[in-house]
């Protein structure tokens, strides 16, 4: 999800604030919260061309039917709108495409505008600026036509934004806060990557910063000039069409510039992309009954064109990949609330798990005896595997709580449940089944994860847990047999291994006081914990 | 007065003539255990022969350390008593010499430095006083000898002390005692001390059965007199709220998955058509395990998932970048339910299409923990595998679920998942705040996700949505923490789930 705030004021210019358009704009997909003097959307991260406050009103204005669906008009490119792309980057960022805006009125709110529009395609579409950066540079200052090449760090030298004295490329990764934080985008580089204009100066270093003297857009900008860089073309040039022909709707006068690479093209490029759309297949997948007029009319709403089979995508969309997004917008436009839900003739047999039929069957026979069941997370606090003695640990990536590692058993989170609850009402009798984890290459996923139960008694002792065994496996019939055992934290000669033919599948027996003082705890427990797919398995069988 | 003799029962009568003593010795003269006194004084209060009071006390008492420490001196007492024979020490070779641990010849350096009696320059330790000084009992010394002591009634000296001291691990504890005692009433004042008999039969006993009880009478009970509370076995609350939108499930011809915890990301993102650099991905929001990492499946598969990614399938565009094997090998812990319906997909043979299937189960997040976040919660997930599906029966199957759940009024919103269009949100409406609960999303899945796993493209309805929320609504849950913070107390009182 993107948010994205406009000012309040800009907002009302464009869309009534009545309940009736809020919540038409929610069923259009893009919900506004009204704040104090904001307003708050959220826009699907499929969307990015609703970003910008123009993309937005045109689209739903379109959605309503208020106006047709916009044609742009590019002007041509005048003698020196040219960009040459030289093969030095290649190896960096390989790709431009760029456009002219002339005409423009620029107050400082829509400079903030333009900056935050920058800002959410550059994490949304961009990738954090990885896949595409947008450039955008006072025209007035620069002398066309210009190159996109790479150099050497140390030959870079230009004053970045903010800065009045130059410095080299090596010194704005390492000193300037856009270089501290996108510095990784270009690690490794022998060059890096510039714009430059016809006298020789630096426009930018992208996708880290503009030059202070020729990329910076103040209120008396009236005409830009506009660069995407980055590695797929089709995003770079969709990414420019947003934003061109948000410009052209503030106003602006739109030229292309003849990009001179391997393929020399002219951008921007509105051409509308041609897909394929079915009525048949809108009409089966829907579960509605449109004529082929209906559908066009809906497809239109949505800013497309249709002919003949076809419909014609706006070249600002970024998310047509297939007719079945197509037959999406037309469900949008048909409006969600209008579909009637229903539920078709359909037999088919509904079936709970085996599995899970007789783990719910044992802890019913567990609650017979009293037992509370709990419910505890799968991870635990890495100082709990230490006090447990735990080897072979397999721990989660950077985690945000103090919640790190795959439990390899329920006695760690039976023992912080009962270390939580020393002030509550005992006896504390509770049970847990749930899965534990242990690493095995023989795994798809190099983990084992096996299901087991606990049940822990406080306070308690070997006669109680044992009798709680014996139930358990008189009322599933199976029968078991008592080894000696030495458990990790319970008392040697009080602890018993459980034998189900001829397989160790689980202990009970004392918990060490020792190991209780270490959990804080001050009432004697008697725990039996097993390995509970086995005798699931045992009774399948 | 009379009435109320009659109705006292065996226990209350039995410490009656002890009323005049303190509860430790009615305990001791009337031969009952100290809570059966207690349960006995309450019910005397109840009939207004006595009011009961409840002081609490805190009593500060030798932690464990302490414990040792009075038996060995403070670390700073041996550390100053070896000073005196060791004068003029450099810092690192007494830390050698000395029997102490890092922390305690810390502590006790910072502690005789604090109280001046020693001087540290060029690394060594001088000791600053003389030597009757040396002798002096520290005040912390003389405070662990005379524990136990009331927190109530230290001196302003002692609790500076008693301050210092409890910043240093396990020398004091505090105890928290509370003490009962009870004053006697008017009425009380008149029956205590006294012998109350009775000829009243008090517990039926298998004995009366046998001979009778004519001509005499049952003593009368106090209806509303208080009884220990009983707590049942019980499944925990969440669990049973599950079972019974398992049953929603089954009931609506659905059949049971099953699967795993921990996934690969090839079958958590890359089968569900998420690329590979797509933000869910990233480390922040999902929990990858350290170190490991997993099989792909047979390379067929593996090869139609890169094309998907790279280039589509069935005239989709797909992705377009370079799919890599080895991100899809990471191990993560599954963000959502619908892996098992990817790999439900996967497993279907052609001859059990059409179908119903569903799992609940929980799902993880890397995320902070608080009242609205946590790390693990469970999901709803559904599949429906029919030529004839459509985007009607998608919020047909959704808003019956939730009309079971108890919400009447569901609203279907535009939303985005990559691998299903059309997508939808659900919000189910609450009745009692007026609100709208976001649900979660559903959809139709993409070609692009189901033509690889099936072969074919046939409508896949499928949704994924969180129970915890819904759950906490029943239970009047105001924190999500307390779904699995497993509250004994909370446990036992929780109401069950009545849907």
């Amino acid at each position: 999800m993107v948010i994205v705030r406009h000012s309040l004021k800009e907002f009302e210019k464009h869309v009534v604030l009545s309940d009736e358009n809020l919540e038409k704009l929610s069923l259009f997909g893009t919900p506004v919260e009204l704040l104090d003097k904001e307003v708050e959307i959220e826009i699907n991260p499929n969307r990015p061309d609703l970003i910008p406050l123009e993309g937005l009103v045109r689209a739903f204005n379109t959605f309503q039917g208020k106006t047709k669906n916009k044609t742009y008009s590019i002007n041509k490119p005048e003698k020196d709108y040219k960009v040459f792309v030289d093969k030095s980057v290649k190896e960096v960022r390989p790709n431009t495409v760029c456009a002219i805006v002339k005409n423009l009125k620029l107050d400082n709110e829509k400079i903030k505008d333009l900056v935050n529009f920058q800002e959410k395609i550059h994490t949304t579409m961009g990738k954090n600026r990885k896949k595409m950066a947008i450039g955008i540079y006072p025209l007035d200052k620069i002398k066309l036509p210009l190159r996109y090449e790479a150099k050497n760090p140390l030959n870079i030298k230009f004053a970045p934004l903010g800065y009045e004295k130059e410095m080299n490329a090596q010194q704005i990764l390492k000193r300037h806060p856009a270089g501290i934080e996108y510095s990784h985008l270009l690690k490794g580089k022998a060059k890096l990557p510039i714009f430059i204009d016809a006298n020789g100066k630096i426009l930018s270093l992208p996708p880290i910063i503009n030059s202070n003297e020729t990329g910076k857009v103040t209120e008396n900008t009236k005409n830009l000039f506009i660069e995407c860089s980055g590695f797929d073309k089709e995003i770079l040039n969709k990414a420019l069409n947003i934003l061109v022909t948000s410009l052209i709707d503030m106003g602006g006068k739109a030229y292309s510039m003849k990009i001179y690479d391997k393929k020399n093209q002219i951008t921007p490029d509105l051409t509308r992309e041609k897909i394929r759309v079915s009525l048949e297949n809108v009409n089966k997948l829907l579960g509605i009954n449109l004529k082929e007029k209906e559908m066009i009319k809906l497809l239109n709403k949505m800013g497309h064109e249709y002919k003949k089979g076809f419909a014609f995508v706006p070249a600002w969309r970024t998310d047509i990949l297939h007719e079945v997004d197509l037959i999406e917008d037309i469900a949008i436009s048909y409006g969600y609330d209008k579909f009637v839900p229903e539920i078709p003739k359909l037999a088919t047999i509904g079936e709970e798990s085996r599995e899970n039929k007789l783990k719910s069957k044992i802890s019913e026979l567990l609650i017979g005896l009293n037992l509370l069941e709990i419910s505890s997370y799968h991870l635990m606090k890495k100082a709990e595997t230490k006090k447990l003695k735990l080897k072979n640990i397999l721990e989660v990536e950077n985690s945000k709580t103090e919640y790190k590692v795959l439990r390899q058993n329920l006695l760690s989170s039976v023992l912080r449940v009962l270390s939580k609850n020393k002030d509550k009402e005992y006896p504390q009798n509770i049970f847990e089944i749930g899965k534990v984890f242990s690493q095995d290459d023989n795994q798809e996923t190099g983990i084992k994860e096996q299901t087991n139960l606990v049940i822990a008694l406080t306070p308690g002792n070997f006669t109680e847990i044992k009798q709680h065994l014996e139930y358990l496996t008189k009322m599933l019939d199976l029968s078991y047999k008592v080894k000696e055992t030495t458990q990790q934290g319970f008392i040697e000669g009080r602890t018993g291994s459980i034998v189900l033919h001829g397989k160790e599948i689980g202990h009970f027996g004392e918990v060490h006081p020792n190991t209780l003082k270490t959990w804080n705890l001050k009432m004697p427990l008697a725990i039996l914990e097993l390995n509970l797919d086995e005798v699931i398995e045992k009774i399948c069988e | 007065m009379n009435k109320k003799i009659d109705s006292l029962s065996p226990i209350e009568r039995k410490i009656i003539p002890f009323l005049n003593l303190e509860i430790n010795e009615i305990v001791e003269k009337s031969e009952l255990d100290r809570t059966t006194v207690l349960r006995a004084l309450k019910f005397l209060e109840e009939k207004e022969i006595l009011i009961l009071e409840t002081r609490r006390k805190e009593i500060i008492d030798l932690g464990t350390n302490g414990n040792y420490y009075k038996r060995n001196h403070l670390p700073e007492r041996n550390l100053l008593s070896f000073l005196e024979k060791n004068n003029h020490i450099e810092i690192g070779e007494a830390k050698k010499q000395i029997k102490l641990s890092d922390n305690e010849f810390k502590a006790a350096l910072g502690v005789l430095k604090r109280k001046s009696l020693i001087d540290l320059s060029n690394g060594k330790i001088k000791i600053s006083i003389n030597k009757e000084e040396l002798t002096k009992k520290f005040p912390e010394e003389k405070f662990l000898e005379n524990l136990p002591l009331e927190k109530s009634k230290l001196s302003g000296k002692e609790i500076t002390v008693l301050k210092s001291l409890s910043n240093r691990k396990n020398i004091i504890e505090i105890i928290e005692e509370r003490k009962t005692t009870f004053n006697l009433t008017e009425e009380g004042k008149q029956l205590a001390g006294k012998q109350i008999t009775s000829n009243f039969i008090e517990k039926v006993t298998s004995e009366m059965i046998k001979t009778g009880t004519k001509g005499k009478k049952f003593r009368v009970y106090d209806m509303k007199s208080q009884v220990p509370q009983l707590f049942g076995g019980k499944k925990h609350f969440v669990n049973q709220s599950i079972e019974y939108a398992k049953k929603i499930w089954t009931d609506l011809g659905f059949k049971e998955m099953n699967g795993k915890l921990i996934e690969t990301a090839f079958w958590n993102f890359d089968t569900l058509f998420t690329a590979q650099d797509h933000s869910a991905r990233e480390m922040q929001d999902s929990f990858y395990i350290k170190k490991i990492k997993g099989k792909l499946p047979d390379k067929k598969l593996v090869e139609k998932i890169k094309l998907v990614h790279e280039k589509g399938v069935s005239g989709s565009k797909g992705w377009r970048y370079n799919w890599e094997e080895e991100e899809a090998k990471k191990i993560v812990m599954r963000t959502h339910g619908t892996t098992l319906s990817a790999r439900t997909l996967a497993n279907l043979k052609p001859e059990e299409i059409p179908a119903k299937y569903f799992a609940i189960g929980k799902v993880f997040r890397n995320e902070t923990i608080d009242w609205s976040h946590g790390i693990e919660f469970y999901q709803t997930e559904g599949i429906v595998i029919d030529p004839d599906a459509n985007f009607r029966h998608l919020l047909g199957y959704i808003k019956e679920f939730y009309k079971k759940m108890g919400f009447e009024k569901i609203r279907f919103r535009p939303s985005y998942f990559p691998y299903t269009e059309p997508s939808v949100e659900i919000d189910a409406f609450h009745p009692g705040k007026k609100i709208w609960l976001e649900l979660g999303g559903a959809g139709i899945f993409r070609p692009e996700v189901v033509v690889p796993l099936l072969g074919k493209n046939i409508p896949v309805l499928a949704w994924g949505q969180g129970l915890d929320r819904i759950i906490m609504e029943f239970y009047k849950i105001q924190d999500l923490r307390e779904m699995y913070s497993n509250d004994i107390k909370s446990l036992r009182n929780k109401k069950i789930w009545t849907k």
